[in-house]
C-alpha cells in the first residue's frame, strides 16, 4: 500500500494498518525487554544491545519495504531482524546460541542473519555493512532488478571511512541503496558533538550528492511515510537516498555500560515523545483502538514471547562435531 | 586527587593498564593517549580510568569511531618526538586500520634510511572466552607478527603489565600492546615505581624437567593450570611466560628446552600461522638435538570465533587439551 492508498483508504483499513505498525513496535520492545531479564539470568551472555526507544525506526521502515529488498543491519539489530519478519523463536534461539538459531548458535546477539528474509546482517564492526550494502545493490542493478538495499548504521558509523567511500561510490553509481542512520545521538558514551564537527548528518550526505532528509524517528508514521518516497526513489532508479532518523536509545549502549555520560533528565525528556505511547494516543483519538483490543495485543505478544523463550530452552545446542562446519562452502566448487 | 588510584598493594591487570600508562605520563609530558570512549568514560573495559581526570583532555585525547585516524594521527605525532599511546578497543578493529600498521608505521624508518622514529604504543583488547562473537573475541598477536617493524608484546600479569608498558612507551619503535579480556579482573602485587621489564625477555614461572610449556598473556594460567595436574601424574612442567613476541627470547626458550628436551606451545591464537610456529621452526633450526620428542602445539582451532558456549570453549586452549599434548609427548 503506498502512502497515497493510505490517505485514501477506508478507515478500518488505516487502523488495521496502525494496529500492525503498534503490534511490530511492542514485539520489539518486550521481546528485549525479556531479553534484559534473560541476561540477568545469564541465559544470554556476551553482549546484548537494547533497541528500547527506536522501535519507531525499524517498524516504519520495514514496513515501506518489499520482501524482495534486501537489509544490512549493526549489532543493535533484534528489531530490524523482527519488524523485517525474521521469527521470534529464531531470534531468540540465536540469543541462546542454540541450533535453531537462525545463525546456528554460531552468530549470537550481533550476528542474526536470514538470507530468506534477505535480511543480510546484524555486523559487529561499526560502519562495516556499509560496504556490503553497495555491493548488494550494485548486482541488483546490473541485474535490472527494481530492489532496494536498506542499509542500518549509527551517527557513530558516520566518522569511519567506510561511510564516506561508501556515499561517494553509491551516488558516484548511481546504485539503489537506501542509507538508514539511526542518529540516537550517542556512539557509546560519546556525545554526536563530541565526535562530528558538522553534526546534521543528512547534511554530509548531501554534499556526496546523495537526496538526504532528516525524518522524526520517533514518530513511526513519519518514518514509514518518508521511507516508502525515498524507497520508491531508488526504485525509480534515481540513484542512493540517505534518511537520517532523529532518535533515542533509552537504555545503555550494552549490558556492560554503566551509562554515566548523560543526564536521567534527557532520557526522561526523549521518553515523553515515546514511539509506542504517541501511537496509541493518536489510535485511541481516532478511535482506533480500545482497552480490549490493546489488552488482547499485549496477551498476544506475551504469548508469543513466551513460546520463543521456552522453544529456546528446549532447543539442542550445535553439536561440538559440527565446529568446523561452515568454515568452508560444502558444496565442490569449481576448482574443488 | 582524583586520578589513577596509587593505593593498596594489590592491584588487578585492568587498573594496571592504566596505572602503567599514568606512570610514564608523570614522567614524560610527551605521553598522550588517544582512543573512543578512553576520557571520562575511562574506556570500555575502564582501563583508562582515572587518566582523563589527572591529565586532562590536553593529553587524554578522546576520539570519533575513526580507527584509521586514531592510529595514523598517532604515527604522525610519534614522528615528530610525541609518545602517543593509542587504543583501538578490541584487537579484531586492527583489521579496521591495518593499513596504518601494516604499510605506514612499521616501514617509516626503514624506507627513509632511518631519518625518523616512530615511538608509538597502539594498545588493545584481545581474546575470547567471554562470549563475544566472531568479531570481538579474536586472538591476533599472530597479525602483527607477520610484519616486521612491530614489535609485540602481551602480558599475562598485572606487574608485567605495569613493567612492559614502561618499556613499550619508552621504546623508539613501535609496539602493539595486546591486552587480555579474560585478565581484566586477575589481580596481583602491586609493583613499586619505576618498575619496568626489558622488552624480550621471557620469563620462567615455573621451573620443571620434563617439558617445556611456552605460554603467552592468558595462555600462562592455563600452562600453570596443566603444569598443577601434570605434577599428580610426576609429570614437571618447566612454564614459560615468552611475554612479547617481537623481540622473541629464543634464548630463554632453548636454554628450557635444553633442560626439557620435551616441548609444547600454548597459544590462543589459531593453530594456522600462529606464533608458536615461528618458535617450532627455531626450536627444531637451532635445538633439534636437545628434542627427545616431537614438538606440539595447543592452539585456538582454525574456525571463526563462534557464539554458542560450547563451541567457543572447543575452540580455545584448555588445561585438559595442554595436559592431554603433554601425554602424547612425555613417553615418547
Ligand atoms: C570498527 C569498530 N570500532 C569500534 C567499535 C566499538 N563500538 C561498538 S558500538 C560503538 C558505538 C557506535 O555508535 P553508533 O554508530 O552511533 O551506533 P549506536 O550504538 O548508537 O546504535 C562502538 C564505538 C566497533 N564495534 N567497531
Ligand atoms: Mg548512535
Amino acid at each position: 500500500m503506498t502512502t497515497a492508498d493510505l490517505a485514501a483508504a477506508a478507515p478500518t483499513d488505516r487502523a488495521e494498518h496502525h494496529y500492525e505498525l503498534l503490534r511490530q513496535m511492542l514485539r520489539i520492545r518486550r521481546f528485549e525487554e525479556r531479553c534484559v531479564q534473560l541476561y540477568s539470568a545469564t541465559k544470554i551472555r556476551g553482549f546484548l544491545h537494547l533497541y528500547i526507544g527506536e522501535e519507531a525506526v525499524a517498524a516504519g521502515a520495514m514496513a515501506a519495504l518489499t520482501p524482495a529488498d534486501a537489509i544490512v543491519s549493526t549489532y543493535r539489530e533484534h528489531g530490524h531482524a523482527l519488524a523485517r519478519g525474521i521469527a521470534m523463536h529464531s531470534v531468540m534461539a540465536e540469543m541462546y546460541g542454540k541450533a535453531t538459531g537462525c545463525s546456528r548458535g554460531r552468530g549470537g546477539s550481533m550476528h542474526l542473519f536470514d538470507a530468506a528474509t534477505r535480511f543480510y546482517g546484524g555486523n559487529a564492526i561499526v560502519g562495516g555493512g556499509l560496504p556490503l550494502a553497495v555491493g548488494l545493490a550494485l548486482a541488483d542493478q546490473m541485474a535490472d532488478r527494481p530492489v532496494v538495499t536498506a542499509c542500518f548504521f549509527g551517527d557513530g558509523a558516520v566518522a569511519e571511512g567506510e561511510f564516506h567511500e561508501c556515499l561517494n561510490l553509491a551516488a558516484l553509481w548511481h546504485l539503489p541503496v537506501l542509507f538508514c542512520c539511526e542518529n540516537n545521538l550517542y556512539a557509546m558514551g560519546t556525545r554526536i558533538d563530541r565526535a562530528h564537527a558538522v553534526t546534521n548528518l543528512a547534511a554530509r550526505a548531501a554534499a556526496y550528492g546523495l537526496s538526504a532528509v532528516d525524518v522524526d524517528g520517533m514518530d513511526v508514521l513519519a518514518v514509514e511515510t518518508q521511507t516508502r518516497a525515498a524507497a520508491e526513489f531508488v526504485r525509480a532508479g534515481h540513484g542512493p537516498y540517505f534518511l537520517e532518523f532523529r532518535t533515542y536509545r533509552y537504555r545503555a549502549h550494552s549490558m556492560y555500560d554503566p551509562d554515566r555520560y548523560r543526564e536521567k533528565a534527557e532520557i526522561a525528556q526523549w521518553q515523553q515523545h515515546d514511539p509506542i505511547d504517541a501511537l496509541v494516543r493518536r489510535m485511541r483519538g481516532d478511535a482506533e483502538l480500545d482497552d480490549d483490543a490493546l489488552a488482547r495485543l499485549d496477551a498476544e505478544i506475551a504469548a508469543e514471547i513466551d513460546a520463543a523463550v521456552q522453544a529456546a530452552e528446549e532447543a539442542p545446542l550445535e553439536p561440538i562435531e559440527d565446529l568446523t562446519r561452515f568454515v568452508y562452502a560444502e558444496s565442490r566448487s569449481h576448482d574443488g | 586527587m582524583a586520578g589513577v588510584k596509587t593505593d593498596s598493594g594489590t592491584i588487578t591487570y585492568r587498573e594496571a593498564v592504566a596505572e602503567g600508562i599514568a606512570r610514564e605520563m608523570r614522567r614524560d609530558p610527551t605521553v598522550i593517549c588517544l582512543g573512543e570512549d578512553i576520557g571520562p568514560a575511562g574506556g570500555v573495559f575502564k582501563t583508562t580510568a582515572g587518566l582523563f581526570e589527572e591529565f586532562g583532555p590536553q593529553r587524554i585525547w578522546d576520539t570519533p569511531i575513526s580507527e584509521q585516524a586514531i592510529v595514523g594521527a598517532a604515527m604522525g605525532a610519534a614522528m615528530t618526538g610525541i609518545r602517543p599511546v593509542a587504543e583501538i578497543m578490541f584487537s579484531d578493529f586492527l583489521a579496521c586500520c591495518w593499513d596504518y600498521l601494516a604499510n605506514e608505521i612499521p616501514k617509516v624508518r626503514y624506507m627513509t634510511g632511518g631519518q625518523v622514529t616512530v615511538p608509538l604504543v597502539i594498545r588493545t583488547a584481545n581474546g575470547g572466552g567471554l562470549g563475544f562473537g566472531a568479531q570481538h573475541s579474536q586472538a591476533v598477536e599472530n597479525w602483527a607478527l607477520a610484519i616486521p617493524g612491530l614489535k609485540i608484546v602481551a602480558p599475562s600479569t598485572p606487574a608485567d603489565v605495569i613493567g612492559l608498558m614502561a618499556s613499550a612507551i619508552r621504546s623508539d619503535d613501535p609496539v602493539v600492546f595486546f591486552e587480555h579480556k579474560g585478565l581484566f579482573a586477575s589481580k596481583g602485587p602491586r609493583p613499586p615505581e619505576g618498575h619496568h621489564v626489558e622488552l624480550g625477555r621471557a620469563a620462567v614461572v615455573r621451573e620443571g624437567t620434563d617439558v617445556t610449556l611456552l605460554a603467552l598473556a592468558s595462555t600462562v594460567h592455563t600452562a600453570l593450570a596443566a603444569a598443577d595436574r601434570l605434577a599428580e601424574d610426576g609429570i614437571s612442567a618447566e612454564v614459560v611466560d615468552l611475554r612479547c613476541l617481537i623481540p622473541m627470547d629464543l634464548t630463554t626458550v632453548l636454554a628450557s628446552v635444553a633442560k626439557t628436551s620435551r616441548l609444547v606451545t600454548v597459544e590462543e591464537n589459531p593453530y594456522q600461522a600462529g606464533w608458536g610456529a615461528t618458535v617450532v621452526s627455531v626450536v627444531v633450526d637451532e635445538g633439534f638435538h636437545l628434542l627427545d620428542a616431537p614438538v606440539r602445539r595447543v592452539a585456538s582451532a582454525n574456525v571463526p570465533l563462534p557464539f554458542a558456549d560450547a563451541l567457543e570453549n572447543e575452540v580455545m586452549p584448555t588445561a585438559d587439551k595442554v595436559v592431554a599434548a603433554v601425554r602424547s609427548v612425555a613417553n615418547f
